[in-house]
Formats: structure tokens, sequence, C-alpha cells
């Protein structure tokens, strides 16, 4: 049944999700495709907007997805899916915090975790471009360096930075 | 009539509810940029919890999986009160991601054909591509520090980007790998401190 699918597959982000929204971004699009009814272009769109709409990046997936493959009820179970093992694992983890911090486990985990989040970071970079590589413009490119220019070396608000960037590719790309 | 407003504003459940889903409403950015606006609230302007205690808070949340958001409400929900506490507060900061997407959706469904709106989606699209670029390097040049760092993203990246291999392999192999090293390795070189 959709609405079950709809909620395991969602449910691998709250179990298996570290490192932030973008370093879930690989296992959002797997998601996604397993469920077909998005193209990846449609989906970096997504992921696109989130930059500059309120919310966790997994949450706007979840009820991306889960709209446009079920509807409203689909977008409900899809979020759900996020949110239910967070309950759990917070409500294990406030049970048992003192172990939990000092645990050599979760440390060790975690040595092991953060490059591998940094990878995930690289795939996300290498789906979006997929998109942007299906009709590559002088533009787009442009847009990608100045932005890593900008909100690496100049400091400028990643949201002003995407919007800015939606208006010149409303003028040029249009 | 007042009163009933006043004695409504005070239950904790409601302001749970609101607190939760103005910072779903309002923060844009993800999970890292909620972080000290939650502090903010809850320990200066709420006076929920001590200051230790929301570091623990944030300790516990960014050390779980999930999305670092709805850890966070689901632990300060709880700690205030219990199971419900925890469902509303969860709830609070998701709702406005669900109804502003499903806003997107039906309006992109409507003039997302329009060409200018075309461009535009190129563009925030490149934008996005580029801060996740500098994501990668910014994140890279805390975390990696040395060959098994390095093997071990390069790897996790290149299984996945190239070989389709799913995610939740990568995170399941660096947790095993991460375990091995430690165990080997126990001299207290932990890989670079997260922030």
């Amino acid at each position: 049944m959709i609405y079950i699918r709809l909620f395991l597959a969602f449910a691998k982000i709250g179990f298996f999700g570290f490192g932030g929204g973008m370093a879930m971004l690989p296992m959002i699009y797997q998601i996604a495709q397993d469920f077909g009814e998005i193209s990846t272009d449609e989906f970096s769109n997504l992921v696109g907007i989130s930059q500059v709409t309120p919310g966790p990046i997994a949450v706007n997936a979840a009820t991306y997805v889960g709209y446009c493959t079920a509807g409203l009820g689909g977008a409900i179970v899809a979020t759900l899916g996020v949110a239910v093992p967070s309950f759990v694992l917070v409500s294990l983890a406030c049970y048992f915090i003192n172990k939990f911090k000092e645990s050599a486990v979760i440390k060790g985990a975690f040595v092991g975790i953060r490059p591998v989040t940094v990878g995930l970071i690289g795939a996300a970079v290498i789906f979006m471009g997929q998109s942007l590589a299906a009709n590559i413009s002088a533009v787009s490119l442009a847009i990608v360096a100045v932005t890593v220019v900008s909100v690496g070396k100049l400091k400028i608000s990643p949201i002003a930075i995407v919007i800015a960037a939606g208006v010149i590719g409303a003028i040029l790309c249009g | 009539m007042t009163d009933k407003l006043i004695t409504l504003k005070n239950n904790m459940y409601i302001q749970l509810f609101i607190e939760f889903f103005k910072l779903g409403l309002f923060t844009i950015g993800g999970g890292m940029a909620m972080i000290p606006l939650i502090q903010g609230i809850v320990v200066d302007r709420k006076h929920w919890m001590t200051e230790e205690e929301a570091v623990d808070c944030i300790a516990v949340s960014q050390g779980l999986p999930g999305v670092i958001a709805i850890n966070m409400a689901t632990y300060i929900g709880q700690k205030k009160k219990g199971i419900p506490g925890g469902i509303i507060a969860t709830v609070g900061v998701m709702l406005p991601s669900l109804i502003i997407i499903i806003m997107v959706v039906e309006l992109l469904s409507t003039i997302g054909g329009n060409k200018y709106v075309a461009g535009a989606l190129v563009g925030i699209k490149a934008a996005a591509t580029g801060l996740i670029i500098f994501a990668a390097y910014k994140l890279g040049k805390q975390i990696l520090k040395g060959p098994f760092q390095w093997i071990l993203a390069v790897a996790a990246f290149a299984v996945i980007a190239f070989l389709g291999v799913n995610a939740v392999w990568a995170i399941i192999g660096g947790i095993v790998a991460g375990l091995i090293y430690t165990k080997i390795k126990p001299s207290g070189e932990d890989g670079g401190e997260e922030k």
C-alpha cells in the first residue's frame, strides 16, 4: 500500500540521516527515484526552492514526494515517516542521557560518520549537477561559480544569493 | 473572555505549539540555523531549560540521526510535557513546511511552464548547487584531516554518485569503519571536531 511504502521510505531518513539536510540529499534523491512520480529535474527544483523557503529540507522533500505521489494523505504520512524515528530515538536518548554522552561506541561511530557526510554532500553536488547539465548554459555555470565565491569569500547571505540567482535566471534564461 | 484567552495563552501545550510553529515558519536554511534561535527561546525568553540542559539537548539532537529541528522539538516538548508535549512541538515545527511546500507544488503546476519561471528555476538550482559545493568544501576542511577520513569521504562519494549504492549503506559502512578504526588506533585522534 502506497501510504505504508511512503512512511517506511522516509523513516530511513529518521534512522540513518546524519549530518544535516545537505548530507541527507543523496538519500532523499534515491527515495524520490524509487517512487518514480518525480523526475530528478523536478526534484532539483525543490532542492533549490528549499533554500529560500522555511523549514528543514528533509521535511520539505517528504511533503513534496508524498504529495506528488499520493496527495495530502501521502504528504502527511511521508512527513510522519521522517518524524517518528526521531521520536523513538530521542525518547531513548533522554532516558540514557549520561550514557549517551560518554558512550565510546557512539564516539567511535562518529569518527566514521563525519567523513562519510562530506562524501554525501559531494554526491549531492553530482545529483544537482545532472539536472543542470541536461541543458547546460554559460549562465548557469557562471551562477554556480559566483555563488561559491559570494558565500565563501564575500560572506553574502545564501538566501539573498538564491533570490538574486532566480531573478538573473528569469531575465537571461527566460 | 479575556481571562479565557489568557489561560489559553499560558497553556503549556499551546505555547509549545506556537513557539515551534514560529521556528518552522521563520527559519530558512535548515536545522543548523535553528540551533541558536531555539536556545534563545527555551533558555532566555521562556526559561523552559537551563543553559546546561539546552547544551545536552543540542548534543543529543546532533548526535542522533534524523532532522535536527525535529529532534530538538521532540526533546524539549517531552521534557516539558511528556509524550504529548513532544508530539505537539514536533507537529508545530513541521506544519509550516508542509503547508508551504504544498502551496509551492500547486503554484508550480499552474505557472511552472512559464518561460520566466523556468528561467528563474534554472538560476535557483545553479545557486543551490553552488551552496552545496561550498558546504562540502567547508565541512571537508574541518573533517578531512588524514588519510582515513579522505578515503572514507571519497569512497562514500564515489559509490553513491557513480555506482548508485544506497546512501544508507554508506552511513552503515562509515559507522563500522569508525568503530574498527577507534579500536585499532585508540590514541585519541578522532578526525577533527565537528563544531
